[in-house]
This record gives structure tokens, C-alpha cells and sequence, in this order.
């Protein structure tokens, strides 16, 4: 029996999916990277098709489905070969408006979610900052209580779709430190005092636009707190969940269609006559990253699987997950651009291209080491001091 | 209304295939399959006449199993009911075969509209729709571009070779084998593929239809003798780089042929 058990939907849904990757994304994906930029309309097109609130509650105009939704949304827009378009559109559905979708008022549902899931307004997750990333419980963006408003001042970096959001879910300061006096709120960005203060040039990603945020006494009404004050750090780490397990499926597929591309090309490059696909040394190194793929996917279908069932172990299988999947990429592209001898050093070459950024896939939603640190506090007791 | 429209499974169009073992198809082991490209814009054109006023649309296809996600595709792009012809003995069937069985559910629904694809992605034959309108008495146009509806007759523009375009009218009830391009084809949204559960799909076999004499292999008049790949040929020269050198690589060695 296979696992796991794909039904009808599932496969229906996948179809959908993948055509859309093909035919919306992958036409254009260069000319985009070139550009440095996808436009806004690709969020109003995924909006029509469901594909901006897959789990997210149908009150809402979402379809209220379970995670093995979002694995087949993730691996099939992968095969439009855009990872910053994948990006901003996750950011979108999943980074930026989980949170809200869980924790805020109907209200700000309303006016914020419904929008986003229809794609008509696009959304930023504002967490990092120039001072640190992985310590969110140490932010210094503040938000100070004045009347019936929230005064904002500091700054975010790295933020995804940070140029072109219409809000941002910003996780600011209103209480002392630590992960208590961490909030979080909804921060339109058409609020005076709110800057884009610069695009980031990344080294790869390009079409995602990535952007650092200046707030300088920007004011927003108080009704715009998600949740309750003093427990956005606790959303954010409930929220890294399903931005965890995205990001594994995200790895996963682009290692597949990678491998794909290069067995490909194994298959038809030749030298001293006989083609490489036949030489026992790429045979078996190839063979290798077959292995730890399923055995990454499969771990990440575990994942998954807990996190649909609500399953508590999920948090720490989408961990383990994560740390795998950002080893493995890192190893897999590089030896398959080396497959591609001279060719995989040329901006031409979709697996060169991908081999650019591998680095960043262990930083993402929590770093590598922040993984590690997570499941040895689960598992592994420190003994005494 | 009432408007049937024809789909055929095909392989994906990005699947490898290699030919079976006995040379008279592919291995379909392993390979993804989608609804025939052609077949898409006929479905589409059917939801753009349901979406516009009263009409019910009906999807029919032949195949295996696998054939039922294609019409719970169909279903979640927008058609109401499926009927799908799910049995063994179909395997190897030639165009009138399936056109006869077409033909039977046709006969059944008693639609004011059939449409088609022009061909199959895979089969290239072209022949099915025409076969489907002569067996069920109905006028028919090919290779259609454009459609204007009005009481009793469509009026549609037909692509002829050299882009010409033909211009014809079809009274209805009738059937239209549709070119791609006809329109832009929708994406079944996950809320329509949700809802498609609900529709009825009937699964029907040959005899169901009064049909099982004309279909597979034993049915079939057209046998398959051999499929294969031709052998790669020699001295053909790739071109590397990027698009921009290609082409002035590739306009080089017209010109020096003296082509241009």
C-alpha cells in the first residue's frame, strides 16, 4: 500500500495545480528572475483557483482542508521552476496569514484574511531584524500604547514580499523583554511613518522581492493586536509549523525535479563513448541521492501526517524534517551541477541556477542550529550541570 | 440545454514513453496522464455556455480507472454529471470502436450540443468526432476557432491550412470538434474539486451500451501492426548556449547552406 493514500481530490487538486505551475509560472519564471519581480496579478489568479487558503476555514473563503493539501500545493508550484514566486505566494497563504487566521478578531479577519485568501491584498510576516532573527524573543521593535493606538517604532529585515505587501503581521515589542513582551499586529503599509527603506538583492530568489521595513512612529488602532498582547511569541512558534513543514516539501520537490532534470541529461551526455548515466561511479552517486530523497520525503510525509492529525510529536518530526531536508539540498544540487561538468556553471542551466542559493535553505523558519537545538531539548536530557 | 462533451485521458505531455513489450503501445506503468489538450477547450466552451444561461453539461469518457480523475476534473472545472465507460474489454479498441460507444451515450443523453476535441494528443487520428456525429445522424464541423450562438444554428469559424478561415452554419442539434486556442481554459479551483465529489459519476461497461461487438481489439478493424521509435539519425548537430546564440548560430548555418 502506498503512503500516503492519495484520493481523488487529492490527484484532482494536484492536476489543478501542477497546470497552473506550467502555465502561469514556468512560461515566465526567467523573465521574472531577470526582473527581479512576478506581478501582483499571479496572487489575484492563485486566489481564484483556492490556492491562497487551502486549510484556512471556509467562513473565511478558504476551503477548510488539512495539511496533505498544502503538501500537493507546495510540490506542484515548484514545478513552475520559481522558487521566489513559490515564496511569495506561501508568504502569502501560509507564513503571513496562519496566525491571523487563528488568533484574530473577526474583525481583522475581515477586513485583512478574507482579502488575502482571494489574493487581492498581499501580506508580509514581519519577524526579523537587523539586530536578530532566530532570537525572536530579544526584538526591539516597539509598539507603544497611546489612546486608542499603537505607536510603532523600529525596524524588520528580510522580509518577503516586503516591498509590495499591502499589511504586514509584525511582530512588534509592547511589554518588557522577553517572549512575553512580544506581540503581534496587523500593520497596513499604506500607514504614514511606514517606509520600504530598500530592496535586498539576494544571490538568488530574485523574482521574490525581499525588502527591509522602517516604522517611524507609525500609528495603528489598537483593534489591529492579533490574539492577545504578550503572546505573539507563541504564535509565531505555532505558526513555524506549518512554515516548517512547507519549506521541507519545498526542498524535497525541487531535489526531485533537479534530479529529474539531471538523470536527464546523464542519460544523453556522453563521453568516451558511452554515455555517463552508464558509468558506475554517477550510477551509484545518483543512487545515493535517490535514497536519502524518499527517505527525506518520507520523513516529511510523517511530519505532515502528525501535523494533520494534531499530533504534538509533529513539531518535532517537522524539525527533524526541516534539518534533513536543508543537509540534503545543500549536497544534492551542487553534485548534480557538477554532473553538468562546464554546463553547470552557466546561468542557463536551471540546476546552476538552483545550485546558487543552497545555502539559505538551512536558514529559513528557524536556522539549522535552532532545529538542532529543538530536538535535542526533546530528547536528549542535559544531565546535571 | 443540454451539451455532452467527449474527453479522452492521454499521457502527460512532459511523460517519457517507451513503447510496451509487444510493440502495440506504450508502458503505461508510471507515467502522469491528463485530460487531451484539444478536449480541454471543448469542456471549456461548454462551461462558457453553461455559465452564460441554462444549461447542463455532461462529461463521457472511455478508459481505466485512472480515468476517473480526469472526469472528477471536468467535474470540479464546472460539469454537472460524468459517465464513464469503465471496462476491460475497451482496451484496444480502434476510433469507430470508440466512436460507437460515444455514439451509444450520446444516444442516451440526447444532447443539443456535442463537443470534442479536434484530436487526441496521443492517437493524432482526428478520426472519433466525425464517426460519433455520422452514427448518431448529427451535421458536425471540424477544426473549429469561433462560435455565435443563435435559435437553432451555430455559426462557427473553422481554421483551414494557410490560416484561412472558413465560415459555416450548424443547425443544432449538432457537433463541434473544437481547435486549441478556442478560448482560455479555466483551473478547476480547489473549491470546485471539493464539490465535484458530490456529483454523479456513472461508471457503465460496453454491454451496458449495446456496444460490446465493436469494441477492443476485437471489435477493432484498424490493428495496430507496430508503434516504435525511429532511429535517431546521424551527423545531426546540437547547438549550445544561450537562445540569442542559438538562433544566430542556427541563422549562420542556413545562410551558409544557401537557404536564405
Amino acid at each position: 500500500m502506498s503512503f500516503p493514500r492519495w484520493t481523488e481530490e487529492h490527484e484532482a487538486f494536484r492536476a489543478s495545480v501542477r497546470r497552473f505551475a506550467e502555465q502561469e509560472i514556468r512560461p515566465f519564471s526567467e523573465k521574472w528572475q531577470t526582473e527581479g519581480y512576478f506581478p501582483d496579478e499571479l496572487f489575484r489568479k492563485a486566489g481564484e483557483v483556492g490556492l491562497l487558503g487551502v486549510r484556512f476555514d471556509p467562513k473565511w473563503g478558504g476551503s477548510g482542508l488539512d495539511y496533505w493539501y498544502t503538501v500537493i500545493l507546495v510540490e506542484e508550484l515548484v514545478r513552475g521552476r520559481d522558487i521566489g514566486c513559490v515564496v511569495g505566494l506561501l508568504v502569502q497563504c501560509e507564513m503571513a496569514t496562519a496566525v491571523m487566521h487563528d488568533h484574530a478578531t473577526d474583525e481583522l479577519r475581515k477586513e485583512w484574511l478574507v482579502p488575502a485568501i482571494t489574493g487581492e491584498r498581499i501580506a508580509a510576516l514581519g519577524v526579523s531584524e537587523p539586530g536578530g532573527g532566530s532570537d525572536v524573543a530579544s526584538l526591539q521593535t516597539t509598539a507603544r500604547v497611546d489612546g486608542d493606538d499603537y505607536v510603532i517604532n523600529g525596524s524588520k529585515i528580510f522580509i518577503s514580499n516586503g516591498a509590495r505587501a499591502d499589511f504586514v503581521t509584525l511582530a512588534v515589542r509592547t511589554g518588557g523583554p522577553g517572549a512575553d513582551g512580544v506581540s503581534l499586529v496587523v500593520c497596513p503599509t499604506d500607514a504614514k511613518g511606514f517606509q520600504v527603506s530598500r530592496r535586498l538583492k539576494k544571490v538568488d530568489l530574485h523574482s521574490s522581492d525581499t525588502a527591509e521595513l522602517f516604522f517611524d512612529d507609525v500609528r495603528i488602532p489598537r483593534r489591529n493586536l492579533i490574539g492577545e498582547e504578550g503572546r505573539g511569541f507563541r504564535y509565531i512558534m505555532g505558526a513555524f509549523q506549518g512554515e516548517r513543514l512547507v519549506l521541507s516539501v519545498m526542498m524535497n520537490a525541487l531535489c526531485d525535479d533537479v534530479l529529474e532534470e539531471t538523470l536527464g541529461y546523464l542519460a544523453e551526455r556522453k563521453a568516451f563513448g558511452k554515455s555517463i548515466a552508464s558509468m558506475q561511479v554517477w550510477r551509484h552517486r545518483m543512487a545515493d541521492w535517490m535514497t536519502k530523497l524518499e527517505a527525506s520525503r518520507a520523513l516529511t510525509y510523517r511530519a505532515a501526517e502528525q501535523l494533520a492529525a494534531g499530533d504534538r510529536e509533529g513539531d518535532l518530526t517537522v524539525s527533524m524534517s526541516k534539518l534533513f531536508g536543508a543537509d540534503l539540498i545543500r549536497g544534492l544540487i551542487l553534485d548534480c551541477a557538477h554532473a553538468f561538468g562546464g554546463y553547470g556553471f552557466m546561468e542557463e542551466n536551471y540546476v546552476a541556477r538552483c545550485s546558487r542559493g543552497v545555502q539559505n535553505w538551512g536558514i529559513g523558519a528557524g536556522t539549522s542550529e535552532v532545529m538542532r537545538e529543538i530536538i535535542a531539548k526533546r530528547r536528549m536530557p542535559a544531565g546535571p550541570a | 440545454m443540454k451539451i455532452l462533451v467527449c474527453l479522452k485521458q492521454v499521457p502527460h505531455q512532459d511523460a517519457r514513453l517507451d513503447v510496451n513489450g509487444d510493440g502495440t503501445w506504450i508502458k503505461e506503468d508510471g507515467i502522469k496522464f491528463e485530460i487531451n489538450s484539444y478536449d480541454t477547450y471543448a469542456l471549456e466552451e461548454a462551461l462558457r455556455i453553461k455559465d452564460a444561461g441554462e444549461a447542463e453539461v455532461v462529461v463521457a469518457s472511455i478508459g481505466p480507472d485512472r480515468v476517473t480523475q480526469a472526469l472528477r476534473t471536468a467535474l470540479g472545472m464546472g460539469a454537472d454529471r460524468a459517465v464513464h465507460v469503465n471496462d476491460a474489454a475497451c482496451q484496444g479498441s480502434d476510433a469507430l470502436g470508440i466512436a460507437k460507444t460515444l455514439a451509444a451515450i450520446a444516444k442516451e443523453e440526447s444532447p443539443d450540443l456535442i463537443l470534442m476535441g479536434l484530436m487526441s494528443d496521443d492517437g493524432n487520428a482526428s478520426a472519433v468526432p466525425p464517426m460519433v456525429a455520422e452514427l448518431v445522424g448529427m451535421p458536425s464541423a471540424t477544426a473549429v476557432v469561433a462560435t455565435e450562438r443563435s435559435e437553432g444554428n451555430i455559426r462557427v469559424e473553422r481554421e483551414l491550412e494557410g490560416g484561412a478561415v472558413e465560415v459555416v452554419d450548424v443547425p443544432t442539434p449538432c457537433l463541434l470538434a473544437v481547435q486549441s486556442g478556442l478560448n482560455q481554459v479555466r483551473y478547476a479551483s480547489l473549491k470546485g474539486i471539493m464539490a465535484a465529489k458530490k456529483k454523479p459519476l456513472d461508471v457503465k461497461t460496453a454491454a451496458d451500451l449495446g456496444v460490446a461487438d465493436a469494441v477492443g481489439t476485437a471489435g477493432a478493424k484498424v490493428k495496430i501492426e507496430k508503434i516504435y521509435q525511429p532511429l535517431r539519425g546521424e551527423g545531426a548537430e546540437i547547438l549550445s548556449g544561450s537562445t540569442d546564440e542559438i538562433v544566430s548560430s542556427l541563422m549562420n548555418k542556413i545562410k551558409e547552406l544557401g537557404l536564405l
